[in-house]
């Protein structure tokens, strides 16, 4: 896990907070996909992924090149198996997911139409 | 936090309390729209409110015209109003309505007058109230007093992930301290309509918000050349990460944290029910749907950008925030709140939603917002269908 001291310029240069920085945003406990938030990822990086709803940290390898806002599959998922995001149901999946691949138009499709 | 008990607001007649105290100048119609920013032009202080419609109305669509023209007078954020038309009856209908309120209303109509009899009448009329509305002084309201409306746009990957979890944090800790909400936005739930109606507070809610979404999707697709797969989510969407149509309303859908609605609006309609969160059939349009919230009482709105939209309204005060970093970087002119830090796990929703919490409160108060120091005062009527 990475850490980022921050500096406060006017208090004597004491560690002001330490705060930890993170790759990958999953909304809630019960989501198979989780969200990048740095610029990308790349094919075999350890990720530190940060569960917002319960403030928990996990982590992950990649097995694609992922960029900001796009999404991670954090398990193996099959065919016709059930996104979840925000803990809700967002479509299925069309074309089976490796845990680390990137999840998106070309294997998941709305279940709207 | 301990979050504050309460506020600096304008006291009014009836009882509500506003955060902002304007004196405005309200056409009926869109032929009296020159008569109106002349009198605003004359009485400094004052503001018009110009429109496009207001003329051969009818039905639904006429009804919705006087809701919104009399809950834009009614407003709390509002201290007095002058109301123009062409026509002495249309004018009368609308002072009345404003006139239970028991604030200072006059009407002026323009027919047999003409635009510079008329000016200099409601202009004499205008700077009397507007120098009794500036004796007027902010006094501690409770927080209840707070009706707040939110809306989301410009939206990207940022705003599912944090700038409106921001706001759902914000109406979860301030919906049992008694404040109203308002979410709206009908077209913008579509993917996730049933776990929407699954959040009324009641049976009647639940089957009151599917009844308005068909009537809505049924409108759509007789409407439409297609269904929307080509359209939601957008190009721009998809590049931004977003996948599916649910997955954009579900990222809409954290605005309102985990509240229950009481009831359904219809577009400009005055929530009767009491404290709590309501649901408002509106467009998805910014300015069209700040505008139905800004007509039905409500007087702060949160504004959650991805993008940037750069929306204001004359009357209600829109806040933004947006978690985006490079929003921040490129137009932080128009940002009063920056939780960009969420992305970088430098604060937490909690964090966000207290910094909004205390943001919503300065601009209650009377601190400025960005898009009414920039001068944004976007007015937007919602047209139903053709006039006759």
């Amino acid at each position: 896990m990475r850490l980022i001291y921050k500096i406060s310029e006017n208090s004597n240069k004491q560690i002001d907070t330490i705060t930890m920085a993170t790759d990958i945003i999953i909304h809630d406990k019960k989501d198979n996909v989780g969200v990048v938030v740095i610029e990308k990822i790349t094919p075999n990086q350890d990720c530190d992924c940060w569960v917002m709803e319960d403030d928990s940290s996990t982590n992950i390898q990649s097995k694609d090149e992922i960029p900001l806002g796009h999404k991670i599959a954090m398990i193996d998922l099959n065919e016709g198996d059930t996104i979840l995001k925000y803990g809700h149901d967002i479509g299925k999946v069309v074309k089976s997911i490796k845990k680390g691949q990137h999840v998106h138009v070309h294997n998941v499709k709305t279940k709207k139409w | 936090m301990e979050i504050p008990k309460s506020f600096l607001g304008y006291k009014r007649e009836n009882g509500r309390a506003g955060t902002r105290n304007h004196v405005i100048i309200l056409p009926v119609d869109d032929i009296s729209n020159a008569c109106a920013e002349a009198v605003a032009n004359n009485i400094k202080g004052t503001i018009a409110l110009p429109h496009s419609y207001g003329r051969l109305q009818f039905g639904a669509d006429l009804e919705l015209h006087f809701r919104t023209m009399i809950g834009t007078g009614c407003n709390p954020n509002v201290a007095a109003v002058i109301v123009i038309g062409i026509e002495p009856k249309w004018t009368k209908k609308i002072v009345d309505g404003i006139a239970k309120t028991g604030k200072p209303v006059e009407g002026f109509h323009i027919e047999r007058t003409g635009d510079i009899g008329t000016t200099m009448k409601a202009s004499k009329k205008a700077q009397e109230f507007v120098m009794w509305a500036s004796e007027k002084q902010r006094e501690e309201c409770p927080l209840s007093d707070l009706w707040i409306s939110v809306k989301c746009g410009e939206s990207d990957t940022t705003s599912g992930l944090a700038a409106n979890p921001t706001v759902g944090n914000l109406m979860d800790k301030l919906e049992p301290l008694g404040v109203h909400l308002c979410f709206g936005e009908t077209s913008e739930l579509t993917g996730a309509e049933k776990v929407c109606a699954t959040r009324g507070a009641t049976k009647e809610a639940s089957e009151k918000f599917m009844k308005t979404w068909n009537a809505y999707n049924d409108f759509i697709l007789k409407e439409a050349t297609d269904d929307l797969s080509e359209s939601q989510p957008t190009a721009g969407n998809i590049a931004g990460g977003l996948t599916t149509i649910e997955e954009k309303a579900f990222g809409n859908f954290q605005k309102i944290g985990n509240c229950k609605f009481i009831d359904v609006l219809e577009p400009a309609e005055e929530p009767t029910k009491g404290k709590g969160l309501y649901f408002m059939d509106t467009s998805s349009a910014a300015a069209e749907c700040v505008t139905l919230q800004a007509a039905a009482g409500f007087n702060i709105h949160l504004f959650p950008t991805g993008q940037g939209n750069i929306v204001g309204n004359p009357i209600e005060p829109v806040v933004k925030l947006t978690a985006n970093p490079l929003t921040v970087k490129g137009m932080g002119e128009h940002i009063d709140c920056d939780v960009s830090k969420i992305l970088s796990r430098e604060m937490n929703l909690s964090q966000a939603g207290d910094e909004l919490i205390k943001t919503t409160l300065r601009v209650a108060n009377g601190r400025l917002t960005c898009a009414e120091a920039l001068g944004h005062k976007e007015f937007v009527m919602t047209k139903l269908y053709r006039s006759a």
